[in-house]
């Protein structure tokens, strides 16, 4: 009971200090007028995709918020002593037996009557829960595991990254020794011996995904501090006696932020897709889109086919995934002066 | 020359070792014999019986080496074990790992080895229509079309074409797997068929930039301004010199076709490495485990060597020093 409560908070401080970052982030990117120019631009170039992430960042934030108390919910007696998040409320009791057809009346093998006819817009699964519900639930999975990861990788790979790439010598080799060691196993081999090897839970998948994500960015970053090292306004720095640290933070670091929110943008897909094949080999997120695409697959020999469990959770990760790379594709052409030379 | 394959040789000998020391890391630290023996036989067995699996397992050796077992210890065992490929037997049902790897490595290769030709070629054939319809709606769809197959999760083409091919159409049985390569084609239809379609928008998506790429480069332009033709253009001149990037992504690939398609195997019954590796997770066989990554690492580290060399061959340019 009393870790219930305390994760519960913790997880209401998270969401907090998430919304507090991202209004630090607006403000600074407001104040500087490159920064607002591109996300202007990225908006001109992918309105709907923006608007997409938007959506799932609030589901996902309305599952994230939770307090104990208030209605009492469900048959169970249990469900009323439980933290339950803004969502949750939002849908309130809807449990049914077993299977339902979208929108159905009665139960899909049983025919019994349900509980709430006609109210399931995504019918119910086999456990009876509202198919819709379940889905909008796999939101904050599918965004904690692509963001939890980042949030590990790319403050890992860009320390390593600079560090490399800035001194050289001892540091650069050992950096490089690492990455190669993490490279030249094959990545999902590498994820499977991780997740067996840690204590099984969400933090752990994250962890893995960041270990195998890591490397790629960690190169970049070293190229590209290994380029910015020798430029002109970086010597006369250091000619001036700034120190090394100053250097990294005030000039090495400001060039590289362009690459850290394309990188994010882009591996960010890839690591949900990533956990939709660890969760069909079982070794996924309790309750992602994966699980269920994975649990689905026996419902399609059934007969006669559950169709709406697979459809929802495959579109669900379909929509957030498309609108990811829509944007990252948006935001790669906006930001990197590389790519620009492709759209002539 | 030949102090530069001793060099990288030497290299790549230093990496499969590091390798060595992460999988000790990981399977003998994080996850001690201890808990590895609990998973193998149970959390409630009797603290001697453990033992006494552990002992069979060969997991019964203090950790680290130190006095009076220099050389009997885990870390040593280890890394004779790998390195002699003596895997020893399997945590789970005591078969022989080695045996096993032999036999799944046959059937692995008969399903990765087609889908990789035909992907590889399909990619590349369907890319550079593409690109040579530039900038007319033939292309933009096309990267309109490869962005929506990249965002479809591998699952849902697993499904789709179980159910679709499999189930509805009856082209293909849904799974399953023969020894006689007569039968065996008919299982490997479907797997192969949705292995490509899998991962083609990505790789239409690559090969184009690259093509694009070098379309816009000088020679290109003298190749025209020469008289030459749009489709000799791009067959000869931007096709041969789109090689090298081409090549260099798909060489590292090559290693891992030994290894099968996890997913792919082990949704159409397909008894190659890739279900090893799956049978492997679900029975918490950690001793398989390591080893295939081991193994992983072993021909990716071979196969980029042999990449990094062929390279000089490939492009005079490169020159090893």
């Amino acid at each position: 009971m009393a870790e219930l409560l305390a994760s519960h908070i913790a997880s209401n401080v998270v969401v907090g200090l998430l919304l507090l970052g991202l209004f630090g982030l607006w403000r600074a990117v407001r104040k500087h007028r490159l920064w607002s120019e591109s996300l202007r631009s990225v908006y001109r170039r992918r309105p709907i995709a923006v608007w997409i992430c938007a959506l799932y960042l609030l589901v996902g934030l309305s599952d994230s918020v939770a307090w104990v108390g208030g209605q009492q919910l469900g048959a169970d007696t249990v469900s009323g002593h439980e933290p339950k998040t803004l969502l949750d409320r939002a849908f309130g009791d809807t449990k049914e037996k077993s299977y339902s057809a979208p929108l159905a009346g009665a139960e899909f093998y049983a025919k019994s009557a349900l509980r709430h006819p006609g109210t399931h817009l995504l019918g119910t699964d086999i456990l009876g829960r509202d198919v819709l519900f379940v889905t909008l639930k796999g939101v904050r999975i599918a965004l904690l595991i692509g963001g939890l990861t980042s949030l590990i990788a790319i403050p890992l790979a860009l320390l390593m990254g600079v560090l490399a790439g800035y001194f050289g010598k001892w540091i650069d080799d050992g950096v490089f020794f690492v990455v190669s060691v993490l490279q030249s196993m094959p990545s999902i081999l590498l994820l499977i011996a991780l997740i067996t090897a840690l204590p099984k839970s969400t933090l752990s998948v994250c962890v893995a995904l960041a270990v195998t994500s890591w490397v790629g960015f960690c190169r970049l970053s070293r190229g590209e501090t290994m380029k910015l090292r020798e430029l002109d306004y970086v010597h006369a720095a250091r000619a001036l006696g700034v120190s090394e640290w100053r250097i990294i933070w005030r000039h090495i670091l400001p060039n590289l932020t362009h690459l850290i929110v394309i990188t994010f943008a882009l591996t960010f897909s890839g690591l949900v897709l990533s956990e939709a094949v660890l969760a069909w080999l079982n070794i996924g997120v309790e309750g992602s889109w994966g699980q269920m695409i994975a649990q689905a697959k026996s419902e399609l020999s059934r007969e006669p086919v559950v169709w709406w469990n697979l459809t929802s959770a495959g579109s669900a990760l379909f929509v957030l995934i498309l609108a990811i790379n829509l944007l990252g594709d948006a935001i790669r052409d906006v930001l990197d002066p590389r790519t620009a030379r492709e759209r002539q | 020359m030949l102090s530069y394959i001793v060099r990288r040789t030497a290299y790549g000998v230093l990496v499969v070792l590091g390798v060595l020391f992460f999988l000790f890391a990981l399977f003998f630290l994080v996850t001690k014999p201890d808990d590895i023996a609990r998973k193998a036989i149970g959390d409630k067995a009797m603290p001697a019986v453990i033992e006494q699996w552990k002992k069979n397992h060969g997991y019964d050796r203090p950790l680290w080496p130190g006095a009076g077992h220099l050389k009997d210890n885990m870390l040593v065992e280890h890394y004779r074990r790998m390195l002699t490929f003596d895997f020893g037997r399997s945590d789970a049902d005591d078969t022989l790992i080695l045996e096993r790897i032999e036999r799944g490595a046959g059937p692995s290769l008969s399903l990765t080895l087609p889908e990789f030709a035909l992907g590889v070629l399909l990619g590349i054939g369907f890319s550079l229509f593409v690109a040579f319809f530039r900038e007319t709606y033939i292309d933009r769809s096309t990267v309109v079309l490869s962005v929506l197959g990249m965002s479809i999760s591998s699952l849902l083409y697993i499904i789709g074409g179980q159910y679709l091919i499999g189930k509805e159409l009856r082209w293909f049985p849904i799974s399953g797997w023969d020894p006689s390569w007569a039968v065996r084609q008919r299982f490997l239809a479907l797997p192969v068929l949705v292995g490509i379609a899998a991962s083609l928008g990505s790789s239409v998506r690559f090969y184009r930039t690259v093509f694009i790429e070098e379309i816009y480069k000088d020679y290109v332009r003298t190749a025209r301004a020469k008289g030459a033709g749009e489709v000799r253009i791009m067959t000869r001149h931007v096709l041969q010199n789109a090689m090298i990037p081409i090549l260099t992504s798909i060489v590292t690939e090559i290693p891992f076709l030994l290894m099968g398609s996890l997913l792919l195997e082990a949704s159409f019954g397909i008894p190659g490495l890739g279900s090893l590796t799956v049978d492997a997770i679900n029975s918490n066989d950690f001793a398989t485990l390591r080893t295939m990554v081991y193994i992983g690492s072993l021909f990716f580290v071979a196969g980029q060597i042999v990449t990094d060399i062929s390279y000089t061959i490939a492009d005079p340019r490169i020159r090893l020093d």
